[in-house]
């Protein structure tokens, strides 16, 4: 045996240590995956060793493989074994592997449980201090509900080092469990004032954390970090605190105006950057939530924009990327103060770092008015060019874009020189923007009556030169331009100065390259251009010209109906055959101009985005209602395929003429044959047929070979917007001086009047736009319903902390007051006391008494009482139980829950919710409550022993808020009932009147209780001691399944099962005074019994009691 | 709060992360290798903080080193630069003049400083000696542990 050790130690000394690992892998740069899976081996075969240090080597080095990306989750189980060692240096090693290694999914976790809570009560606060740091890495739901009891003893631990490590991990309990958070709040607390620097800042850290989330909950902690702020000199904890009041300020204007002084101070006062803008920042906030009618914080503004500014010249690149990301809060609500450093912002463009130059484009958005909006664009215009990066191209580019549409088009005076604008920008190369600029070109053309016959003649060119724009088809976003550009020019085909040109750029050969839902565009447009065509031509009787049109397109159609696009296809052969159709009737010398752009005729209005959203819902018409039943399976299975190919017959668009004869027959019947030759899905019978179009003469059909530039071109003949940019300039200008003229002339006229008018800069409203722009409004539904969605992420984990934290700490849950409320029930006995009403079995109220008030004085209209009694609890998970009972006014609800206190044998809480359910005011409220011998209200120091307790605060029309009130309870054995009045008065616009409600305070024995777990063993134990009296109870016809009644005990009763076997069943529970009541359950053929044990009869007794009442209720 | 920390070379090799949130195995190698190449292809000039996903990421560089965290939208950049600089520090008084090595080699030890020095992505204690102390009390408790292992150890390598 001892050779054996002595061997085994032996062979250590060869095992690979950390550093041999690591110097390896290095030495094995080559084949580094095949020396560490090498090393894996051995790691495994280390692992199977009895040798703790050898497992805790083998665990350090995967902790290194870990990092490097290997998987090392075959080896969990192992670093729980390294965790529960007893000596430091393994721990250690145990708890950092599994920091790096666990996670949620991780199944061993639940293993740890108990070495973790053993390492947390460690007399060594170094054991302590690694569980507590791995915790933080791995902590899961389970172990943050069964260790946050744990790490709540040791916020209050004597070593500071221990504290403010448990602190700090609250917040990830928190998180994980969110049900601590109002247990262990009230300490969390303490912690803001303890005396060692480090704990109180971990305690600041997690309060700010909490409060950044749901800051309304922490609004009362302000004047403690108040002061907090004022007394503090540690720059992290300022920080902190100065971050947290940037949170609650939105929520309490006054808080704000009370901190604008001390941060100003602070700004002037401190050196540290990081302090500096983070109160910058918090008077952004402030200045933000104040902004309405606050004109005397301007100072406060203007030295943060002052102090921005030395941040933006400063030479760091941090300190000026901060300076701009601030300078953007404050151009939201005081652009004019920003406006000003327009200088610096634009110099900022010009940065070597793009991050800034970022920056200053966000800035740049709230700079632009109608004076500079043209210079702002040609700068930015000039970025886009030397622009190296598509990204950072493509930025400007939306930039741009959006710059120049911001609210409106309200700074674009000249609309030629936009148009242009988004013309040059279709030369960027490998844009993904091609859209937005085509949405642009499109809701300027169509919004903007006045610009269309330049946006047609515009994007005639870019149909025209559209070769220079689709280089490459497969990855280029631009030719999505294509799309609005031949749209536009269909559909405003009546500016066009030669249509015919036009139509045949949109019938080259090359379109077919393009995506299919712009040729299905193209081929849509290319029949409202030729509707146009005829039109002009038949006006001119040059039936020569109309018809040569026709030829071109019934030639160059068919290359279209060969689409593998459906769309395209469709579309195609129906438009061919209408356009053969037009040529015979051409023939003919019939005219048909006027019917085909019938076709086309009336505009089209811009929509409204969200219109269709917005369409209310007209009453009566349910949306989700089947119109018809809907078709059994097999049917519609049928029907499907014949759908689909249905499309593929030939459309005949004639509106008109209904008769035909027999001719056109024929000629259709041709017509369909060559379509159906040409189609690629129709079986033909003659395989070279598609050859017939290639084959046909004619010098549109020569293949023309284009050649595509990479570099881009200036599109020939194109405006510069620089150009509009010059005109614009001079047309203000000349605008000027007529102006100056005019007033000129005033003044003349209004001799020593002498108007003091400013003719320097310009004021906005002095630039007149160059046309009249009549900006179409888009269209919004009737009775259209203004909303505002707001979708917040479900998934966010801070929701669930969203806890009242004012409200007394007398459950673990929220009241569900606003989803279970019952309704308030007519009872008909005078002064009836308790009255048992049934209850559904599936909802979990249990039982209501009713009682009715009696007429306080004879004027005053009867009020009514109701009592209710129901319990919110859930019995896995912890000891805390809520006793609710609902009191109802024609005023006020009020729901109260009675909850033994833990700690205090002798004391019950009783936490009141007051809802205001009227429309007046309700204030000055008093509870009061006539004590028994037994059960005493606790009144304040000094205070009578019939004095109510004031509530502490006022209910405004619908408000709810809960007071609480402790009672000292001598014996417990006996249920009570505690007589008690709520005055109050009810103050409505006009008057005000003093009311009194009457009611009664039920205390059960079962209130008294608290659900505790107990182990079989110890209750065998129990029952064994013969401390014991024991009763027994029988219910007759209880018809439920044995787990409902059982379920329905522990959830009235506050009892906890122990064991069941079959029909039968041990349960437990423990009085807030230390009495065990412990209860055997047995059912059989509708008749339950239940023998019954605790050390107090009369209690027992009086349990029984209660149970049997909620059994009777069933 | 932050939300990891990443320390990696030149050459795009992790030598350290710490995640304060749980993730996924999957999800932080796909962000380390995306972060990594957002950061390694910045310029020396550059600022040291940029927006990526949902995160404000700082980083900074120490000779071959980048130090890299990512905190959340209303953190403070400028005191995240300074967690950094003030870790740098912390491994610098440790381990004498630091350097990658020293990081790579006794990768265990730069967990246990930082460790001691944020914890849950919050700092823990904002007194460098603080940290440093406890630091050196722990090894102690270590050394005490250890002393026969690396007796032997010593013979092993001899």
């Amino acid at each position: 045996m001892a050779l054996k050790i002595v061997k085994g130690s032996i062979d250590r000394m060869f095992d690979k240590n950390l550093q041999d690992l690591v110097r390896g892998i290095r030495n094995h740069k080559e084949d580094e995956a095949k020396y560490i899976s090498t090393c894996i081996d051995e790691i495994k075969q280390e692992l199977k060793q009895d040798n703790i240090a050898v497992k805790a080597n083998a665990v350090c080095k995967l902790t290194y493989l870990q990092m490097l990306g290997y998987d090392v989750s075959w080896a969990a189980f192992n670093i729980v074994e390294v965790m529960s060692s007893s000596k430091f240096t393994y721990k250690r090693i145990g708890y950092l592997a599994a920091s790096q290694c666990f996670h949620e999914g991780t199944d061993v976790i639940m293993l740890t449980t108990n070495q973790i809570r053993k390492d947390l009560s460690s007399p060594n606060q170094y054991d302590t201090g690694v569980a507590l740091t791995g915790l933080s890495c791995f902590v899961t739901p389970d172990l943050a509900r069964d260790l946050a009891n744990d790490i709540m003893t040791l916020m209050s631990h004597t070593k500071p080092y221990i504290r403010k490590k448990a602190v700090l991990i609250m917040y990830k309990v928190f998180l994980k469990y969110p049900e601590s958070l109002r247990p262990a709040f009230p300490r969390l607390k303490e912690k803001l004032e303890d005396p060692d620097p480090g704990v109180q800042s971990a305690a600041v850290n997690v309060i700010c954390e909490l409060a950044r989330r749901n800051p309304k909950n922490y609004l009362s902690l302000a004047p403690l970090f108040f002061k907090l702020m004022t007394s503090s000199t540690n720059n992290w904890v300022l920080i902190k605190i100065i971050k947290l009041f940037g949170a609650l300020t939105p929520l309490e204007p006054r808080l704000g105006k009370k901190l604008i002084e001390p941060l100003t101070n602070l700004i002037h006062s401190t050196s540290a950057m990081s302090l500096l803008y983070e109160c910058v920042n918090t008077v952004i906030a402030v200045l933000i939530s104040l902004s309405s009618g606050m004109p005397n914080h301007s100072a406060s503004i203007q030295l943060c924009v002052q102090k921005l500014r030395i941040l933006i010249e400063d030479s760091d690149q941090n300190l000026k990327y901060l300076g701009l990301l601030a300078m953007s809060k404050i151009l939201k609500t005081h652009p004019k103060s920003v406006q000003s450093h327009k200088d610096l912002i634009l110099q900022c463009l010009d940065d070597k770092d793009e991050s800034i130059r970022l920056r200053a484009l966000d800035l740049l958005y709230g700079m632009v008015s109608k004076k500079n909006l043209m210079e702002i664009v040609k700068k930015l215009m000039l970025h886009v060019d030397k622009a190296e990066g598509t990204t950072y191209r493509d930025e400007l580019l939306t930039k741009i874009i959006d710059i120049c549409s911001q609210s409106n088009y309200q700074y674009i005076t000249n609309f030629e020189w936009y148009i242009s604008i988004l013309v040059e920008l279709t030369r960027l190369e490998g844009t993904r923007h091609g859209h937005l600029i085509a949405s642009q070109m499109l809701d300027v053309a169509i919004r903007v009556k006045a610009i269309r016959a330049f946006a047609v003649a515009q994007m005639a060119m870019l149909l025209d030169n559209a070769h220079l724009l689709t280089g490459n088809m497969q990855r280029n976003g631009i030719c999505e331009v294509l799309y609005a550009a031949a749209w536009i020019c269909g559909e405003f085909s009546e500016h066009l100065e030669d249509p015919n040109q036009t139509l045949e750029a949109m019938l080259r050969p090359k379109v077919a390259t393009l995506p299919g839902h712009i040729q299905a565009v193209y081929v849509q447009n290319a029949a409202k251009l030729f509707a146009t065509v005829l039109r002009k031509h038949e006006g001119a009787t040059d039936s020569q010209a109309a018809q040569e049109t026709s030829q071109l397109l019934v030639e160059r159609l068919p290359l279209f109906v060969q689409s593998a696009n459906l769309e395209v296809q469709e579309r195609a052969s129906c438009i061919l055959q209408l356009v053969k159709y037009i040529q015979k009737l051409q023939q003919k010398d019939v005219e048909v101009a006027e019917e085909v752009s019938a076709l086309f005729a009336g505009e089209l209005n811009p929509v409204a985005p969200k219109a269709q959203k917005k369409v209310p819902v007209p009453e009566g018409l349910d949306l989700d209602a089947w119109i018809n039943e809907p078709p059994s399976e097999s049917e519609s299975e049928d029907e499907k395929p014949k759908a689909v190919f249905a499309k593929e017959e030939t459309k005949h668009s004639r509106p008109r003429h209904t008769e035909v004869d027999e001719k056109e027959l024929a000629r259709r019947r041709e017509a369909r044959k060559q379509e159906q030759a040409n189609n690629p899905f129709y079986i033909k019978s003659s395989p070279s047929s598609q050859k017939v179009y290639q084959d046909a003469p004619g010098v549109e059909h020569i293949p023309v070979v284009q050649i595509d530039l990479s570099v881009p071109l200036k599109v020939p003949g194109m405006p510069m917007s620089d150009q509009y940019l010059k005109l614009e300039e001079e047309r203000r200008q000349k605008e000027k001086a007529e102006k100056k003229k005019k007033e000129k002339k005033k003044k003349r006229e209004k001799h020593g009047k002498g108007k003091k008018h400013d003719s320097g800069p310009e004021s906005e409203e002095d630039i007149t736009p160059a046309h009249h722009v009549d900006i179409v409004t888009e269209e919004m539904p009737e009775n259209a319903l203004p909303s505002d969605d707001d979708d917040k992420d479900p998934n966010d984990p801070h929701k669930a902390l969203d806890i009242d934290l004012d409200k007394p700490l007398a459950d673990t849950e929220k009241l569900p007051v606003r989803t279970h409320r019952s309704e308030p029930l007519k009872s008909p006995g005078e002064d009836g006391d308790v009255e048992s009403v049934p209850q559904e079995p599936k909802k979990r109220s249990s039982k209501e008494k009713k009682e009715k008030k009696k007429d306080k004085d004879k004027d005053r209209k009867v009020c009514q009482l109701d009592f209710s009694v129901r319990r919110i609890t859930d019995s896995n998970k912890n000891g805390c139980y809520l006793e609710t009972k609902w009191v109802v006014y024609t005023h006020l609800w009020a729901v109260y829950d009675i909850q033994g206190n833990l700690q205090d044998g002798s004391q019950v809480v009783v936490s009141v919710i007051f809802e205001n359910k009227s429309d007046s005011f309700l204030k000055s409220m008093e509870f009061n409550v006539l004590d028994s011998l037994n059960s005493k209200l606790q009144r304040p120091e000094g205070a009578g022993p019939h004095d109510g307790l004031v509530v502490p605060f006022q209910l405004p029309p619908g408000v709810s808020n809960e007071a609480r009130f402790i009672f000292s309870v001598q014996s417990i054995v006996m249920p009570q009932k505690l007589k008690g009045t709520l005055t109050f008065i009810v103050k409505s616009e006009d008057s005000s009147t003093h009311e009194k409600l009457d009611f009664k305070l039920h205390f059960t024995c079962t209130s008294y209780l608290i659900t505790t777990p107990c182990y079989s063993d110890a209750y065998a134990k129990l029952l064994e001691s013969g401390d014991l009296k024991s009763s027994s109870l029988r219910l007759e016809g209880v018809n439920m399944p044995f787990h409902h009644l059982l379920a329905r005990i522990c959830f009235h009763h506050h009892f906890s099962v122990v064991e069941r076997i079959d029909s039968c069943a041990s349960m437990y529970s423990r009085s807030i005074q230390g009495h065990h009541v412990c209860l055997l359950v047995k059912t059989a053929d509708q008749t339950v019994s239940i023998d019954a044990k605790c050390d107090e009869p009369s209690l027992l007794g009086n349990v029984l009691d209660e149970i049997k009442q909620t059994f009777s209720q069933c | 709060m932050m939300r990891f920390m990443l320390l990696f070379s030149r050459q795009g090799k992790l030598r350290l992360q710490k995640w304060y949130t749980a993730t996924a195995e999957r999800d932080k190698k796909k962000m380390v290798r995306e972060l990594m190449q957002v950061v390694l292809a910045r310029k020396p000039k550059m600022c040291s903080f940029l927006e990526w996903r949902d995160l404000k990421i700082v980083y900074k560089r120490y000779a071959s080193l980048y130090f890299c965290c990512a905190v959340e939208e209303q953190d403070n950049e400028l005191i995240t630069l300074e967690v950094i600089h003030r870790f740098v520090e912390l491994l610098d008084k440790y381990f004498g003049s630091v350097c990658e090595l020293d990081i790579i080699f006794n990768f265990e030890k730069a967990y246990f400083i930082l460790d001691e020095f944020l914890m849950g992505g919050e700092i823990q204690d904002t007194s460098k000696k603080g940290v440093l102390k406890a630091i050196e009390q722990a090894d102690l408790l270590q050394e005490e542990d250890e002393s026969p292992r690396s007796v032997l150890e010593e013979m092993g390598l001899a």
